[in-house]
């Protein structure tokens, strides 16, 4: 038997407040709140029996502890600091209270929650991967909680799907029902996509993305670092690429601090940081303290002075590349980088005589996309020698660049997505979706519905292929988002990518996420978080923070 | 002869950086950052002419002082806080700086700008009207500028343009070249419209806004206070109205005291506050604390449970109106109210058999637009005598409203050949005109969509030099559907600030490549200032937002 959760976040919708909006487009049919089953649950677990009984939490004495028997203990600093954490979301900023305990009486109460790591090695030191158990049990009963986890990874996300069932009751008391949950992801890789290239965003920006993306059960942080417009990572063996590349090269670079910062603050989320550094297009800004890796662009029998993608004739190109990456792969310690390689545009290549007597030498004719493999297959060889993985966006495959089977191929292009997908995956490569994600195109009204529809399974295929998909990402690309627009533009239109990643495949029902969504919403904006209105509503806490 | 100002605000825009977009729809050809010569004004004045001879300002001696001959002095607040607020602008948070003065040599300096209000009535501790003048003149010059003003509001506006003058050399010094300025409004009516009904908006999120309308020359803030989903305005006459009918009838209210800061605020600003409370339609919430304020509806020969519009056909509810438009015409000082009259919804009226009897009685016949006149002159009668003026959508034009000639229509709907034609037929029938029709910025897309709003000309329709003059201004909407605290700030700014300009500025103010150059380097003042404007395209600000 379930009961409703969440009193304190009643929403209110009208069906018929929606004026003054001389033409607009119904493509969505209007979504009514009522109270879901599941409370606010934001991705929904893979099981979870909510039961009537509920008990009261005290800021005073309600404790996050470790198991006795659990393989992590107080030298566990990720956990430590992720109690704290979850302790502050649950209670806010609690001013001391004298509670005079003895004298209390009343409903029960919850005391205690303890984390139980049931693996002999709990990775608390460790950097999660792709193939990370992210799985764990929570059992809410009295007066002891337990929420066990093979690793640190599933009690991260264990403590927030806790924290999520904790509400206020009318009276404002803290509360939280009996409950039992089994929850693991359905896809390994879950990442957002941010691209500190077409706008610098401040360290502080992508911490407090960070922050929301565990809120989220996200698991992969895909820094989109560099691009033309701008270099802002500070490469200790090529200082010139940010010196000159960056927008400004103090106040728009990450230093090698700034860097192992996020990687840090990350990795106490569980999060990973992929790094993607683009080649051979979007790189104009590498040109800037690198001469010679561009190509020359000619007009006619002359150079133009403007340049193009990675010059791939020159034996110095991949010296220095070899050289970036060997940095780049200690500088980064995920398993992956991601290498780009979308959108090589061959005019420049065609104009350079250099480059049109080479081609006639390797025997390619007029085939530039054989250029193009050839350059990609050099840099795979390096950046396999450094003993990473690659992600590449999806025209590296689809220009027959061989490819280790190892290799995950990105799939962005929205209007094929589907047969592509099928076909990257009959090639038996591993995959991640995108296409239908990319967040930085927006429009009036609840896209998030759309979003929330993508089954990233649909594509025609074997179950074998079905399985060569890891995951996806929702990608907000920065021609229009700095510091002052991210966040509100990202959430909560990415809280429905994410839900589609961890959730089960059945869990579709659009009203019953409308309702968990519009309280998780409030609750992002109770922690600080300035996620923006799903339609006309209020919440109890609004945001204050303008 | 004039130079290139906004050495520190210099933005960087590559051509061939819009990567990675499937399907992009190129429907604004790329601009390109060039400085301006105008630097960075927004909106840009009617007639500006600054010279290459520039001076340093040090916020250690620069001062704002009241001219001898003023007519306003130590005692008129509203300049001595505008003074302060344009010194921070200018000088950021200066920590005390112990300069040897004497031992400076070097750049011209200059000391001071003195501010003359130059009209016997400063209108001080008056409130901006529709008719205010708004026109003032600045000299920047050695070793004393001077902005002169008939009136306090165009002294505000000046002081926002010499602030905009004012830029950093390349060693971060504060300069401002020798400038003149001689300007005035285009139009008199420059508006925001936000919805604090179907978001409850908090009082600072208004009051921040009301400050970067402040920036953009802006003077009327309408507020769609009410509507369908809540009703956060405390009324001391019906208080259940937002007891029953906010989302919170603690938490989600504007009290008395709360609407009388917005508007004083305002005022110090030179904005007027326009409220509106929009009926006979949008009045959903009024009935929660109002009964038999709405329309009953019927499914068949039963009450259905849900209300309509507000119930003409009851002597109650012109009582109600009478009182309730009287406190409204006390707590707002504006000389105009927005009574709305948009979108009323005939189904639940003719759903009513007490209502169709009455049509019957009236002889009205089935033309319910017939009843909604009769509702509406009744509420213009009674809103005439609070001494108000009035302004309405042009619904209650469209569908033949007897109307008092000096009534302001809102137009809003329709295309642009819809609302030119809107605007031909209103003003060829005499009333003034106000337009919103393509600056509704709640609806966002992918992209520069300020040039869109940058291009509209709310003259461009067919009608004689008297029809045109009959237009007193326009409106930025930004409707709450999907707007709260969390994302108004940027959502708004700079797309608004197109509509600043057109409104303001010269009609023939229109190359967009020049537009975009000080636009973009006003976005990254903004951001200087605290206001969290989202980018116009690929760059970067000096000084990025921090308030994250």
């Amino acid at each position: 038997m379930t009961v409703l959760l969440g009193v304190a976040f009643t929403l209110l919708t009208l069906g018929s407040c929606w004026g003054h909006q001389p033409d607009r487009l119904d493509q969505e049919p209007e979504l009514a709140f009522q109270p879901s089953k599941y409370g606010s649950l934001w991705p929904l677990p893979q099981k979870v029996q909510i039961s009537e009984v509920s008990f009261k939490l005290s800021s005073s004495s309600f404790r996050i502890t470790d198991a006795k028997e659990s393989a992590a203990g107080p030298s566990c600093s990720l956990l430590q600091q992720a109690y704290r954490r979850y302790f502050e979301y649950i209670f806010g900023d609690v001013k001391t209270q004298n509670v005079n305990k003895g004298s209390r009486k009343g409903p029960a109460e919850l005391l205690e929650l303890q984390v139980w790591i049931t693996s002999p090695d709990s990775e608390c030191d460790g950097y999660p991967t792709v193939s990370s158990d992210e799985s764990y049990e929570l059992s809410v009963d009295q007066p002891v909680s337990v929420l066990k986890a093979p690793k640190v990874w599933g009690a991260l996300h264990g403590l927030e799907t806790f924290s999520q069932l904790v509400y206020e009751d009318e009276y404002g008391a803290k509360s939280i029902n009996a409950t039992s949950v089994s929850d693991f992801p359905r896809f390994a890789h879950r990442g957002i996509l941010l691209d500190s290239s077409r706008h610098f965003l401040p360290i502080k920006v992508i911490l407090s993305n960070l922050e929301t993306m565990a809120m989220h059960k996200f698991n992969v942080f895909h820094w989109h670092i560099v691009d033309d417009p701008s270099f802002p990572y500070l490469s200790r063996t090529f200082p010139d690429l940010s010196r000159k590349g960056a927008y400004h090269p103090y106040t728009h670079v990450y230093t090698p601090t700034d860097v192992k910062m996020v990687i840090e603050f990350a990795r106490l989320r569980g999060i990973r940081v992929v790094s993607e550094f683009d080649t051979p297009g979007h790189t104009q800004s590498w040109g800037k303290g690198q001469p010679d890796l561009l190509t020359p662009c000619y007009a006619g029998s002359k150079p133009s002075g403007t340049f193009g993608p990675v010059n791939p004739i020159l034996n110095s190109t991949y010296t220095f590349m070899r050289q970036f990456f060997k940095e780049v792969s200690t500088v980064f310690p995920d398993a992956y980088v991601h290498l780009g390689g979308d959108e090589v545009d061959f005019t420049c290549w065609k104009s350079n005589p250099d480059i049109q007597k080479f081609m006639e030498q390797q025997g390619f004719g007029q085939d530039y996309r054989k250029l193009e493999s050839f350059y990609i297959q050099k840099l795979l060889d390096i950046v396999t020698a450094t003993n990473k993985g690659y992600i590449i966006w999806q025209e590296v495959f689809d220009n027959g660049v061989k490819l280790k089977p190892d290799t995950v191929v990105h799939v962005w292009i929205s209007s094929s997505a589907n047969s592509e997908m099928s076909n990257v995956t009959a090639s038996g490569y591993t995959t991640i979706l995108s296409a239908p994600w990319y967040l930085d195109y927006i429009s009036t009204g609840q896209d998030w519905q759309k979003y929330y529809k993508v089954e990233p399974l649909s594509f025609n295929g074997t179950e074998k292929q079905k399985n060569l998909v890891i995951g996806g990402e929702a990608c907000l690309w920065g021609e229009y988002v700095d510091a002052t627009n991210l966040t509100p533009r990202l959430w909560p239109r990415a809280s429905a990518v994410a839900e589609r990643l961890w959730s089960a495949k059945e869990v579709t029902d659009i009203t019953d996420a409308y309702s968990r969504l519009s309280v998780h919403r409030c609750r992002l904006v109770q922690r600080g978080v300035p996620a923006q209105p799903l339609s006309p509503s209020f919440c109890p806490h609004e945001y204050k923070g303008v």
